[in-house]
C-alpha cells in the first residue's frame, strides 16, 4: 500500500469518526428544532418570533446567558453522575432522589456550623451532601451486586421514597416554624454569585457552583481516562463477560460506580443551597436528576463534553421561560424528548453505517 | 367481614392498571423487547382517555382512544427499537419524557392548565343487588370495565401461551434465529408484542383516568414500572403477574387506608415503592428473563 493510500484511508477514518460523533448530536438538535418551530406555527404563533425571543433572551446577552449557566450547574453534576454509572453501563434514573437526599445533608451541614469560615464552611457542607447522595446511590448498587436487581427500576423507586422521606425530615425535623424550608446556610458556607464581582450580572443567580462543577468535569475527565480504576469501570461497561474476563471485582466495581454517581448527583444540589436560596426546599432539584440522563447521552457520556451538553439542555430550561409569552413552556420539555429520541436513532444508525456499507458493497455486482 | 370485603374489592380495583401493564410488559418482553415505556403508555393511555370521554361525551370511546394512545406510543418505542435497533432501555427513558412533555404540552394546549384537566364523569356501572356487607363486591361486578380487564388478562393468558401466535411471540425473545429460520420475521412478531402491550397499558391508563375522573400530570406515579416488577415476579406470564399484582394492589390500599397518628403519611407514602423494592431484591434471582431480551434482531451477526 503505497503512502498515498494509507493517508486517504486515515482521512476516510477521520471523517467516518468525525460524522459519527457529531453527525447525530447536529442532526438531532436540528430537527428537534425545526419539529419545535412546526409546533409553534400549528399553534398560531409565529415561528420567527419564537426564535428570534429565545435567542435575544437566553445567548443574545449577558444576563440571559448568565441564566442559561445558571440552569446548566445542576445540569453539569447530574449529567457527570449518569455519566459516570452508564460509562460501567449502569442506568443511574436515581439521580434526582440522590440530589434530593443529598441537598437535604447540604442544607442541614452548611446551616449547623456556624464557626466554619469560607471555604472550609463550603467544604463541609459538599462533603456532607455528597456522603448522603452517595449513601443513597450505593442501594441500588447493592442490590445489583448482591441480588441482580435491576438498577433502573430500583433507582426510580427510590426517588420516590427519597422524596417521601425529605419531606418527612422536612416536614418534622429540619424546616423553620411556619415554613416549609430548612434554616438558611452559614455565611461560610455560601458560594458566592458572580454578580458580586460582575455588575452587569445584576440579579443574576449564577454562582461559583458553576466552576465547580466545570472544575469536577475535568477532573472526571482525567480521573476516567488515566487511572485504573477508571479504566476498570470502561471495562465493566463493555459487560459483565469482558470484566470478568480482566479479573475485575464486578460486586465492588458496581457498588462504587453507584456510590460515586450519586455523590456527584447530589452536588448538584450546591448551585440552589450554596449559591442561590441558601436553604432546601421542596422542588428545589426541578427535575435535574432527569435531565441529566439528556445530558449525559448527547455528551456520550464523556465527562468534558458534559459542559457544552448541560448548557445546551440549560438553555432549553431557561428558553422556555423566555418564550412562555408565547407558546406554553411545556413545550420544551416535549423538545428536549423529541431530541434524545432523533439521538438515539441517529447514533445507532452512523455506528453501524460502516458495516452496512460494507455489505451493501459485497452484495452489490460486480461491475465489468 | 363487611370491612374484609371491601377491603378485597378495593384492592382488586386498585390492582387492575397493575394487572392489565403486568400482561402488556409479558407481550413485550417476552417477544424481546424491554419496555420501559410501560410507564409513558399509562400515562398517554390516561390523557387520551380523558381527551376522548370531553370530546365525545362517552367515556367508552374514552376508553377506545385511551387505548390508541397508548398503542401510539408504543408504535414509537417499536419503530425505534426494533426496526431502528436502537437501546431499548434508553428509547424507554426517552419516550417516558416524551409522554410527559407531550400531555403537559396538551394540558397546557387544550385545557388551559399545565397540572391538571376538566372532570370527567367516569363510566357509569350496571346495577347488581347484594345482600347487605357485600355490596363492594357487587359494585365491582357491576363494572363493565372490571370485567372487560379481567377478561383482557385472560384473554392474554391464552393468546401467549395457547396459540401458535404466542409461541412465535416467545420464540421472538427467546430464540430469535430459530423462529427467523423457520420463516417467520422476528421483526414483525416483535413488533407486535410491543403494540400488545401498548394496548394493555393504554387500558391500563382509561382505567387510572376513569377511576381518577381526570387527568393530573404524571398521575401514573411510577405505576408502570411497579407493574413490570410485578411482571418479573409472574416470571413473564401473564396470570401470575397478574396475580402478582395483588400484591402491590394491597400495599396501595394498605397507603390509602391506614390512618395512624404514630406513623407519618410520608412514610405510608413510601409502601408501594418500598414493596416494590423489598420484592424485586428477594425475587430476581430467580426469574429467568427471555434470552434475547434487550438485543436487538440482526440476521447478519454472527452466532
Amino acid at each position: 500500500m503505497s503512502d498515498r493510500e494509507i493517508t486517504n484511508l486515515r482521512l476516510q477514518a477521520f471523517a467516518l469518526s468525525t460524522l459519527q460523533t457529531v453527525g447525530p448530536v447536529a442532526a438531532s438538535i436540528a430537527l428537534g428544532l425545526g419539529l419545535a418551530g412546526l409546533l409553534v406555527a400549528l399553534l398560531g404563533a409565529s415561528p420567527t418570533q419564537f426564535f428570534t425571543t429565545l435567542w435575544a433572551g437566553t445567548l443574545g446577552s449577558t444576563y440571559g446567558f448568565s441564566q442559561v449557566l445558571f440552569k446548566a450547574t445542576p445540569l453539569i453534576f447530574t449529567g457527570l453522575a449518569v455519566a459516570l454509572a452508564f460509562q460501567a453501563r449502569l442506568f443511574n434514573i436515581g439521580a434526582e432522589g440522590q440530589m434530593v437526599i443529598g441537598g437535604l445533608a447540604m442544607a442541614w451541614a452548611g446551616a449547623s456550623f456556624p464557626g466554619l469560615p469560607f471555604p472550609l464552611g463550603v467544604i463541609e457542607a459538599l462533603a456532607f451532601g455528597a456522603l448522603a447522595g452517595g449513601l443513597w446511590g450505593a442501594i441500588p448498587g447493592l442490590l445489583k451486586a448482591r441480588t441482580g436487581a435491576h438498577e433502573v427500576i430500583v433507582t426510580i423507586m427510590l426517588n420516590f421514597v427519597a422524596l417521601a422521606l425529605a419531606n418527612y425530615l422536612l416536614a418534622n425535623h429540619l424546616a423553620l416554624p411556619e415554613t416549609v424550608r430548612s434554616a438558611e446556610v452559614t455565611a461560610g458556607a455560601t458560594l458566592p454569585r458572580f454578580s458580586d464581582f460582575w455588575s452587569a450580572l445584576r440579579g443574576s443567580p449564577l454562582n461559583l457552583a458553576l466552576l465547580l462543577g466545570v472544575a469536577a468535569a475535568i477532573l472526571l475527565e482525567l480521573w476516567s481516562n488515566r487511572t485504573p480504576v477508571g479504566f476498570s469501570l470502561r471495562v465493566l461497561g463493555e459487560g459483565p463477560k469482558q470484566a470478568r474476563y480482566a479479573g475485575l471485582p464486578l460486586a465492588r466495581l458496581t457498588v462504587f460506580a453507584m456510590t460515586a454517581s450519586g455523590a456527584l448527583a447530589a452536588l448538584a444540589g450546591s448551585n440552589f443551597i450554596l449559591g442561590y436560596k441558601h436553604y432546601y426546599e421542596e422542588g428545589f432539584s426541578a427535575g435535574a436528576g432527569f435531565q441529566g440522563i439528556a445530558v449525559a447521552l448527547l455528551a456520550r457520556n464523556r465527562p468534558i463534553w458534559i459542559v457544552p451538553s448541560a448548557i445546551f439542555f440549560g438553555l432549553l430550561s431557561y428558553g422556555g421561560l423566555v418564550v412562555n409569552s408565547i407558546v406554553p413552556r411545556e413545550l420544551i420539555d416535549l423538545l428536549e424528548a423529541v431530541i434524545l429520541l432523533f439521538f438515539i436513532v441517529f447514533d445507532r444508525m452512523l455506528r453501524t453505517l460502516p458495516d452496512r456499507l460494507l455489505l451493501l458493497r459485497a452484495r452489490a455486482p460486480e461491475t465489468p | 367481614m363487611e370491612t374484609a370485603f371491601a377491603f378485597i374489592a378495593q384492592v382488586l380495583r386498585i390492582s387492575v392498571p397493575y394487572g392489565l401493564g403486568a400482561v402488556g410488559g409479558a407481550f413485550s418482553e417476552r417477544g424481546g423487547v424491554v419496555n420501559i415505556a410501560l410507564e409513558g403508555i399509562f400515562i398517554c393511555g390516561a390523557f387520551g382517555a380523558v381527551w376522548g370521554t370531553l370530546a365525545t361525551g362517552n367515556p367508552w370511546a374514552g376508553v377506545f382512544t385511551g387505548v390508541l394512545s397508548g398503542m401510539l406510543l408504543a408504535a414509537l418505542h417499536a419503530l425505534v427499537t426494533v426496526r431502528g435497533k436502537a437501546d431499548q432501555i434508553l428509547s424507554g427513558l426517552a419516550l417516558n419524557l416524551l409522554a410527559v412533555g407531550a400531555t403537559r404540552s396538551l394540558l397546557k394546549v387544550m385545557y388551559g392548565s399545565a397540572s391538571n384537566s376538566p372532570r370527567i364523569d367516569g363510566l357509569p356501572g350496571l346495577p347488581i343487588s347484594l345482600p347487605a356487607g357485600f355490596e363492594a363486591i357487587g359494585e365491582l361486578l357491576g363494572s363493565p370495565f372490571f370485567l372487560l380487564a379481567i377478561a383482557a388478562v385472560i384473554a392474554g393468558q391464552v393468546l401467549l401461551f395457547g396459540t401458535g401466535f404466542g409461541l412465535a411471540l416467545r420464540a421472538a425473545g427467546d430464540g430469535p434465529r430459530a423462529l427467523d429460520g423457520a420463516g417467520y420475521s422476528v421483526g414483525n412478531f416483535r413488533v407486535l408484542g410491543v403494540l400488545l402491550s401498548g394496548f394493555y397499558g393504554g387500558l391500563a391508563g382509561a382505567w387510572l383516568a376513569m377511576e381518577q375522573h381526570n387527568f393530573t400530570d404524571g398521575m401514573s406515579s411510577g405505576r408502570g414500572y411497579i407493574a413490570l416488577a410485578a411482571m418479573i415476579v409472574g416470571k413473564w406470564r401473564p396470570a401470575a403477574a397478574a396475580a402478582a399484582c395483588l400484591l402491590f394492589g394491597a400495599a396501595e390500599t394498605l397507603q390509602i387506608r391506614i390512618h395512624s397518628d404514630k406513623l407519618p403519611s410520608q412514610f405510608l407514602q413510601m409502601i408501594p415503592y418500598l414493596v416494590t423494592l423489598i420484592v424485586l431484591a428477594g425475587w430476581i434471582g430467580r426469574a429467568q428473563p427471555p434470552k434475547a431480551l434487550g438485543d436487538p434482531y440482526d440476521r447478519e451477526a454472527a452466532e
